[in-house]
């Protein structure tokens, strides 16, 4: 009686029921790293402007707060983007010269807005409210990140729905106090997760938010 | 189908014979008939979605639809988020905040006489209308609650669908944009160097060919401007006219008063009322704040203080379905009937013949009126003859109801005048040759002037004529010159509420396009193109408030008008009327004649201003065309309705194209059986079958001005009816969403009640389910926990919520092909059920609203957790995880979700001024998604985020839905079930209160409140009215 299956058919099982265990996982990890991955979610990516602003510079060398750009962070959904008069305020005497700094003039001459890139966007079905998340003691740089030592400002975190669902499981490990919200991370480090001096969560009334109501709708 | 249909397709004989065989109530006649057609195009959850496939051409257009969005499907997932910009103020404007809406009040003017608005603007987009409960025609929303709460708390009042929609009309693409010569693009400068020519002419002349048509001028400012312009041209004349005017009700008051008055009313203090054709609860510039007042005593059967109404009408309105005892009839047996009960009264008026069937009608009338002499309401519509107001004026005073129930102040308009006399003068004066400069501020008289005025023809004559208005309409077209007419959002103006306070009409964005207000054109009429209305206005009220020698500074005042939307203290004075000598002998002249006329019994034509796009003018508005039209549940068209037995006597059934004569004129316009229809009229809506209104409503259902005579220009008797043969497919939405016949109105009366207040005879609705007998979770109820009571009493079926949850909730117009299709996108609907014999059956409105069951029949069915229930009792609709099985929507007992079956929202996003519409705290749903009621989840996020910043909870009233606070009877009551004080759980605890389809055990968080009728006991078993 002939052999039915060619000799080379044994590789191809090994190889089949191999591929099917290790290959299919492989291109699932494959698949869960790259939607992970910065290509996808822009973390760590510095997002070119039109004039290149270092928070750096601007929050730790010259210490000015977050507030005084991103005045409505503590009354609105939104942080607020400063208008080009709120540069003016300073750089109409600072810096006035610099032809980095052009932009910021014409816009102020012309009447026109700078036009920004987004760098920290969520899906449209999404409402987030800034100010909160500010009033529960989250602070900034708890999704921001450093951004007093960003020479160029960066996306710090994936803003993937995994991401901010982890904190909403436990708000109690990502809030601390209200007066250190505006620092920095390292600032705030002992506040968080085991910091037992006081139990933030409960002082705030903050509890676990994840109806899905919470942020679409 | 468990329905109520005999064994035959013919009607039921009577309503016991319903009741031997199952549910009572009925929601058509074909449902009642058991029409099988019907039963079978219906029983699919969106009927004839099959005949695409079938039809060749857009077979492949669904292919090539369906295909793409597969693709797309497969795609989104992986392509990487857009860059977007980011584009803060050079220059940041004062106040305001990113992310945080702004509230302007404004004033629209609507039918001769302004209401007062809160207006919701983000980031200088005006998005979303309210009422302002500090104007006299607005009722506040939630009042007990909100006197409660801080003073820093918003408060707002209702609207009407019109206002509602209005912010639409704003954004509308097809307004017009630039000024037009023989419809050529032409300059506003331009149009002064001509109009300089036509004037230095006039000059020499005194103005003598000078003629200004105006609509009803309510503003000071523009009567003011008007003025001096005559002074200045004194041969030159002004008109005013409005298709849908109150002639009859000012001849009614010279003839009883010799005054120049009009009537305002308080319901509060109403026990019997009695309205003849008059829609008090739908229509008319104070319909808010009757329909609040009336609501409000109907809700007190406990005190005993309900009020009783009686409706006598030749048409079907709100106000009937409303009454207790209601009786359609004709024009003559209408008068027939008052005259009856003004004899009982002891008037002195001849005798009218009246039916015998009648009499206990009467006997009941003069009962109820005569026990609450200076505690009732005679009032009658806009659409009677001037004497049958001028015998209700005089019922009213020998009732002692003047001065109590009613006061009468100088009208609203500056300039009182008979429109129709003023346009037949004009009409002739056009044709006659003696105008020689016609300028139209507004309206639109080329479309809705009476036939017999040849309005259009004699325009040809004019050699000058200017035409103000915000479309390029049918008038425009005949005019030498089209000015683009700023819409009032964009506007600076004034106005008064029918009282006669003045309300600002500030605008909450600049002109979108080249357009202009009638203010301006009036300035450039005196010389002035340049003007700005808001100094026109400033400068106005700046003179009166000097003239006055009022204390205080100007600009205080005038700061404190704007911001209040109301001035203080500008109330016309109530008059001191009495009763001419001469009437009773006036009336029975009148009265006579009327006899006389009226020997002939033939059927009427009644015409109506329509539901959505009264005279016409709301037209191209989406979301007023899409609207279903109280009983008809028409959308996109309109209908010659008529009664049932009309109907039978003439073989005509629904959808019949019938050809109808009148004046010399016939139409063809299709036919509707409406239940309960008097069967001696037939009602035409005036307003469709326009040619000009833009591309929503070109062409949408039939124009019948042809038929409307410019003298009693309200009925015209029939010359023939026809029955072509042919028929015609109405979009109507009455049997969308079948509900199986059940029994889903609760409705019993007030003897009932008192009889037995803690379980009324009627409340017998389903068996008691336990809650834990059942398979689904049980939910933690700590917390907030929302619900929402409908009282059915309350409802009138008038509509703004539907718009209002429209406006605040991006819900799209699908337009009429998609209606036909099943596919209206309304979270919100009004179902009418009918009860009784067909020829006037009781009837009742139930707004039907995403129940958010405890034990949601659509949450365990989704595959991929797109719908679930949320802490707070909500049933949530995630948009981004639906796939679109509609699992949910098959499953849902109440038949209320809806499916993106396109993407009815591509033009939101494309159309570059659409895009300025959505509300940017709702998402804008796309192709392929379901979505249903939220209960305004976005705004019970913004309390809960702003009371928690306060550190307090959310107080009572201040989450209002959308629909609820467009609500003029409260009939909506919204908030925390958990806390007890609250007024929605008081509502819930109510008697009355129960589940619509409790028996399913779906456990619904929005509970209604049964109807509660107050029949006369004389005729409570006479009539056939349905409250068994």
């Amino acid at each position: 009686m002939p052999q039915i299956f060619h000799p080379s058919m044994n590789t191809i099982s090994r190889v089949t029921i191999f591929g099917a265990v290790f290959i299919v996982g492989a291109l699932g990890w494959v698949a869960y790293a790259v939607v992970r991955s910065p290509y996808v979610t822009n973390a760590g990516v510095i997002t070119q402007q039109p004039v290149p602003f270092s928070h750096k510079h601007h929050v730790s060398e010259c210490g000015i707060d977050c507030r005084y750009c991103h005045t409505s962070v503590e009354s609105s959904s939104f942080a607020g983007i400063p208008p080009t008069q709120t540069c003016m305020n300073c750089h109409s005497e600072l810096w006035v010269q610099s032809s980095m700094l052009e932009p910021v003039r014409a816009s102020f001459r012309t009447n026109k807005p700078l036009e920004w890139n987004r760098v920290h966007d969520l899906p449209d079905f999404v409402y987030f409210d800034h100010s909160i998340h500010i009033q529960k003691g989250v602070s900034c740089a708890e999704c921001h990140g450093d951004v007093n030592q960003m020479p160029l400002t960066y996306r710090a975190s994936p803003l993937q729905m995994e991401w901010c669902l982890n904190c909403h499981f436990h708000p109690e490990t990502r809030v601390g106090s209200r007066d250190a919200v505006f620092g920095s991370r390292s600032d705030t480090e002992p506040r968080m997760a085991n910091d037992s001096q006081t139990d933030w969560a409960a002082k705030y009334h903050v509890k676990s938010k994840t109806n899905c109501s919470v942020c679409h709708r | 189908m468990g329905h109520c249909h005999g064994k035959s397709n013919g009607l039921p004989s009577s309503p016991e014979q319903c009741a031997a065989t199952g549910p009572r109530m009925w929601r058509s006649l074909e449902e009642l008939a058991g029409d099988e057609a019907l039963i079978k195009s219906i029983e699919g959850e969106f009927p004839s979605a099959i005949e695409q496939l079938t039809d060749l051409a857009s077979r492949r257009e669904f292919l090539r639809v369906m295909g793409a969005s597969l693709a797309l499907a497969g795609l989104s997932g992986c392509i990487r988020q857009p860059e977007e910009k980011i584009i803060p103020y050079a220059r940041a404007p004062e106040q305001i905040v990113p992310g945080k809406p702004l509230y302007y009040a404004t004033a629209m003017t609507h039918g001769g006489a302004g209401i007062g608005l809160l207006v919701e603007s983000h980031m200088g987009r005006p998005v979303k209308v309210e009422g302002n409960p500090l104007h006299p025609a607005v009722p506040e929303i939630m009042r007990a609650a909100n006197e409660r709460a801080p003073a820093s708390q918003m408060r707002f009042g209702a609207t009407d669908a019109i206002t509602q929609a209005s912010v639409l009309s704003l954004y509308d693409p097809d307004r017009s944009q630039t000024v037009l010569r023989s419809g050529q693009i032409d300059t506003w400068e331009s149009f002064f160097t001509q109009l300089r020519h036509q004037l230095e002419h006039f000059d020499a002349t005194r103005g003598r060919g000078l003629r200004l048509l105006t609509e009803t001028v309510v503003s000071p400012t523009l009567a003011d401007q008007i003025q001096q312009l005559l002074a200045k041209y004194p041969a030159a004349a002004w008109h005013q006219y409005e298709a849908i005017n109150d002639d009859n009700a000012l001849l009614g008051a010279r003839m009883a008063f010799g005054a120049d008055v009009s009537p305002t009313y308080d319901f509060a203090k109403a026990e019997v009322i009695l309205s003849l054709d008059d829609d008090f609860l739908g229509d008319g510039p104070m319909h808010l704040v009757y329909a609040r007042q009336y609501a409000e005593r109907r809700r007190q059967a406990a005190e005993g203080r309900m009020n009783r109404l009686y409706v006598v009408e030749t048409s079907r309105t709100p106000t009937g379905a409303a009454a207790d005892h209601r009786l359609p009839a004709g024009e003559h047996e209408l008068i027939s009937l008052l005259v009856a009960v003004a004899r009982g009264l002891k008037l002195d008026l001849p005798e009218t013949s009246l039916p015998a069937v009648q009499q206990p009608w009467v006997d009941a009338i003069v009962d109820d009126l005569g026990k609450a002499r200076g505690r009732s309401i005679v009032l009658v519509g806009r659409n009677q003859p001037a004497f049958v107001h001028a015998l209700a004026d005089n019922l009213n005073a020998v009732l002692g109801n003047i001065g109590q129930t009613v006061s009468f102040r100088r009208p609203a308009a500056a300039r009182v005048e008979v429109q129709q006399d003023s346009m037949r003068e004009l009409a002739r004066a056009m044709g006659a040759g003696e105008v020689e400069a016609l300028i139209v501020l507004g309206g639109n008289p080329a479309y809705n002037a009476p036939a017999d005025t040849k309005f259009a023809d004699s325009l040809n004559k004019v050699r000058f004529s200017v035409h103000l208005s915000e479309y390029a309409d049918e008038t425009s077209a005949l005019c030498t010159w089209h000015i683009p007419q700023s819409h009032y959002l964009e506007s600076w103006g004034d106005t008064r509420a029918a009282d006669g306070t003045v309300s600002i009409i500030q605008p909450l964005i600049s002109p979108l396009y080249e357009s202009k207000t009638a203010h301006d054109v009036v300035a450039a009429l005196m010389g002035n193109p340049d003007a700005a209305s808001h100094d026109i206005v400033f400068e106005y009220w700046r003179r009166q408030h000097e003239a006055a020698k009022t204390a205080g500074a100007f600009d205080a005042v005038w700061q404190k008008t704007l911001h209040d939307g109301a001035g203080a203290k500008t109330a016309a004075p109530v008059k001191n009327v009495s009763i001419a000598n001469n009437l009773a002998a006036v009336l029975t002249v009148a009265l006579v004649r009327e006899a006389g006329a009226n020997q002939s019994t033939n059927v009427q034509l009644v015409f109506r201003p329509d539901p959505s796009l009264w005279d016409g003018r709301y037209a191209n508005n989406g979301w007023l065309q899409e609207l279903p039209k109280p009983f008809t549940k028409l959308t996109w068209d309109n209908a010659a309705l008529v009664g049932p037995d009309f109907a039978s006597e003439q073989k005509i059934s629904t959808g019949d194209v019938i050809e109808l004569k009148a004046n010399g004129i016939a139409i063809e316009i299709a036919a509707f059986v409406v239940p309960g229809h008097p069967s001696q009229t037939i009602t035409l809506h005036l307003g469709h079958g326009r040619e000009r209104a833009g591309r929503i409503g070109n062409r949408v259902g039939v124009d019948v001005y042809p038929l409307r005579a410019s003298t009693g220009n309200w009925f015209a008797p029939i010359e023939s009816i026809r029955n072509t043969g042919r028929s015609y497919t109405f979009a109507t939405t009455q049997h969308h969403h079948l509900l199986e016949g059940r029994e889903l109105v609760v409705a019993g009366t007030l003897d009932q009640l008192q009889a037995n207040p803690d379980r009324p005879a009627f409340m017998h609705v389903g068996e008691e389910a336990n809650p834990r007998d059942s398979l689904f979770p049980i939910w933690k109820q700590d917390g907030y926990q929302w619900g929402m009571v409908v009282d059915q009493s309350s409802c009138t079926g008038c509509n703004a919520c539907v718009v209002a949850c429209q406006a605040e909730n991006n819900v799209p117009v699908v337009g009429r092909d998609e209606v036909l299709r099943g596919r209206e996108m309304h979270w919100l609907r009004i179902d009418n059920y009918y009860d009784g014999e067909p020829s006037n059956p009781a009837t009742y409105h139930q707004p039907m609203l995403c129940m958010h069951c405890e034990k949601a029949p659509c949450e365990i069915v989704c595959p991929v957790a797109a719908t679930t229930h949320s802490a707070e009792g909500l049933n949530e609709m995630t948009y981004n995880r639906c796939v679109g099985t509609r699992y949910c929507s098959n499953n849902c007992p109440y038949k209320v979700r809806r499916f993106n079956f396109f993407d009815f929202n591509a033009e939101l996003r494309h159309n570059p001024t659409m895009q300025l519409r959505p509300n940017p705290d709702v998402t804008v749903r796309s192709r392929g998604v379901m979505e249903k009621c939220t209960y305004c989840v976005q705004r019970i996020n913004k309390a809960r985020i702003e009371s928690e910043k306060d550190g307090r909870s959310i107080r009572d009233g201040e989450v209002v839905t959308a629909c609820q606070a467009a609500c003029a009877t409260e009939a909506l009551t919204f908030g925390n079930l958990n806390d007890r004080s609250s007024a929605v759980a008081k509502s819930a605890a109510s008697k009355l209160n129960y589940p619509v389809l409790g028996e399913l055990n779906t456990r619904p968080r929005t509970t209604y409140l049964a109807v509660v009728k107050n029949p006369h006991p004389l005729l409570a078993k006479a009539t056939d009215h349905g409250v068994s």
